[in-house]
């Protein structure tokens, strides 16, 4: 049992997506898919101990050796993001019940618990897999399924949003396509490790910077670096608040591992950095990114989008790590991917939380929100400050390593525009804060008066922000895996 | 000449662009879908062309053959073609939906009412 792991991570929440949609009454579809992704949870926690006791995992399926058949291979990073989706799945998806009864009709509830289960496996196997082809393939399982997660919203903006991303997710997916296509056509291999070994070969060949540049392309739309973003705002802004924060948590971050995988692992640093300027496209991009990202957050009126547009400047960050190509840097880059989705799973359970008293989330109706939900309020307020980059939160330990990143390559202009950025997350945090703690509620009083967010929106919600201060404060166990994971993606593959 | 031996990536480059195009210029709704699938379809052609071994024969077992096309890109362009049924026939569905929603399948009009609504308090 034990050594099936691998890929049980992948098959019980693909299984488990057709079972829950004949599950009727919804709230039992609700039980079953949080049985299995607490089924995730635990393989992702067992394979990460595995992975730290034994070293790289590597699972054949059906038995078929690597050149031959698909394999599955599970090193310190894939356990490291496997464990990231699979745990906030799982606590976002203890929220979902009570949220999505307001926001889904009765008789699409259980759809919904299956497309949601659809796009863990999606998910969960882009970063299990070892094969380059089986990563196009799961990208469109969990991005056809986000599709119509999105469009479940209420608002008919929702429907607009879910076709705009169909359209720029699959032009993304089709050059993904196209790049992996070529790469195979110089190497005879789908095989990651494979082809990071015979890709040294050819590289020069005008082939596989073609290959090089479709892909890193291909991903950058996928993960929603600026200004490939333009999908992303009204995506998450119009989708069930549940989506949403399974989206901005998981779905952007497993993107950033696949573009780390194949610059790191496949095509090479010095090739992808060298050859091509990959390296100075993701630090320019990153940095504006960040700046140009937070200032629209800061015009924002809906307080759904703006979090999105601060879920692109923290995209930013991310990217700006890896294009520093040094341990440090990608090591912050790890750090941030994890905190990152600690962050924004909290604040948008939050702003579930606020959508189901309020039926809404514009800025103007958060007035006098402190008193009336002051549980709620509190987590965006913690998660916020998590964002800024404020110390005793895990956004202040990314933030040290990226600054750390940066001297050492000793750019120092480059740690003040990070140091900007986080005073204007600091300022769009702030806009929320006036209205909640300082602005008078409406007169006429909201009638009935509005309560706190339901307890079972509020405990997962609070998991994500203790979770916050917790590895912000304990930062043993985060630190030492990412950059665990970073000295391993440093050292060349060996046969 | 050397140019024209290559023909059938030529083919993949101006489909590609065609499908590319559409999807970039036009404002109906169907149609942008139908300019996705030119593009992805153009992707199916690459991968087939790339499988083809000169002087090889379909990838069918057979004792008169000795030399075999490669099979291989075949079976995975046959996923990526399901992918893109599934991606055409999703947006269809919304395309549906959004007519309903909208009273339209033009962009502009689509548009036009979300800046309205934009504006109304």
């Amino acid at each position: 049992m034990m050594q099936h792991l691998p890929v049980l991570q992948v098959i019980v929440p693909l299984l488990a997506a057709p079972l829950a949609l004949l599950l009727r009454p919804s709230r039992l579809a609700w039980l079953f898919a949080l049985i299995a992704s607490g089924a995730g949870l635990f393989i992702s926690l067992s394979l990460l101990a595995q992975v730290l006791e034994q070293g790289t995992l590597i699972y054949a399926l059906g038995g078929w050796a690597a050149p031959i058949g698909i394999e599955y291979r599970i090193d310190r990073l894939n356990a490291f993001v496997l464990l990231l989706v699979s745990l906030i799945g799982f606590v976002v998806l203890l929220a979902a019940d009570t949220s999505i009864r307001r926001e889904i009709d009765e008789d699409k509830q259980p759809y919904f618990y299956s497309l949601y289960l659809l796009c863990m496996a999606g998910l969960l196997g882009i970063v299990a897999t070892g094969d380059a082809f089986n990563v196009f393939v799961f990208l469109e399982i969990s991005a056809l399924s986000t599709y119509t997660l999105i469009a479940m919203g209420r608002d008919r903006r929702a429907l607009w949003a879910s076709y705009q991303y169909l359209i720029m997710g699959t032009i993304g997916a089709t050059f993904i396509l196209i790049g992996i296509g070529l790469l195979y056509m110089m190497t005879g291999t789908l095989n990651m490790h494979d082809l990071a070994l015979r890709l040294p070969a050819v590289q020069n060949s005008a082939t596989v910077l073609t290959a090089t540049a479709f892909f890193v392309v291909g991903v950058c739309l996928k993960l929603a670096l600026f200004p490939m973003h333009l999908w992303l705002p009204n995506a998450y802004a119009y989708a069930p608040s549940i989506v949403t924060a399974l989206l901005a948590a998981t779905a952007t971050k497993v993107a950033i591992y696949v573009l780390i995988r194949f610059v790191f692992t496949i095509f090479g640093l010095d090739f992808a950095f060298d050859s091509l300027p990959v390296h100075e496209m993701l630090l320019v991009l990153g940095v504006v990114g960040i700046l140009v990202a937070s200032v629209l957050a800061i015009a924002q009126s809906n307080v759904k989008r703006l979090f999105a547009y601060s879920s692109v400047a923290q995209i930013g960050y991310m990217v700006l790590g890896i294009g520093l190509a040094n341990t440090t840097g990608l090591t912050a880059s790890l750090l941030h991917l994890f905190n990152h989705a600690l962050m924004k799973g909290a604040l948008f359970l939050a702003l579930a939380g606020v959508f189901y008293r309020l039926s809404t989330v514009e800025l103007k109706s958060f007035q006098g929100l402190g008193r009336q939900m002051p549980l709620t309020l509190a987590a965006i307020v913690i998660g916020g400050l998590s964002l800024v980059g404020v110390p005793l939160t895990v956004g202040f330990v990314s933030k040290w390593y990226l600054v750390l990143a940066i001297l050492e390559r000793g750019w120092w202009p480059l740690a003040f525009l990070v140091m900007l950025g986080s005073l204007l997350a600091l300022v769009y945090l702030w806009r929320i804060v006036e209205m909640a703690y300082f602005s008078p509620a409406p007169a006429d009083g909201g009638n009935p008066p509005v309560k706190e967010a339901p307890l079972m929106i509020l405990l997962p919600t609070w998991l994500l922000v203790i979770a916050n201060v917790y590895f912000g404060l304990d930062t043993d166990l985060t630190v030492s895996l990412a950059s665990l994971a970073s000295i391993e993606l440093f050292t060349p593959v060996v046969p | 000449m050397s140019a024209l031996l290559h023909y059938n990536y030529w083919i993949v480059i101006v489909l590609m662009m065609i499908g590319f195009y559409i999807v970039i210029t036009h404002s109906n709704l169907i149609k942008k879908l139908l300019g996705l699938s030119i593009f992805q379809t153009s992707v199916f052609i690459l991968y087939i062309s790339m499988g083809k071994v000169i002087g090889g024969s379909a990838p069918i077992l057979s004792d008169k053959v000795q030399i075999y096309s490669n099979p291989l890109p075949h079976v995975l362009i046959l996923t990526a073609i399901v992918v893109g049924i599934a991606t055409t026939a999703l947006g269809l569905a919304l395309v549906v939906r959004l007519r309903e929603a909208y009273g339209s399948i033009e962009e502009e009009d689509i548009q036009a009412q979300e800046r309205d609504e934009g504006q109304a308090p």
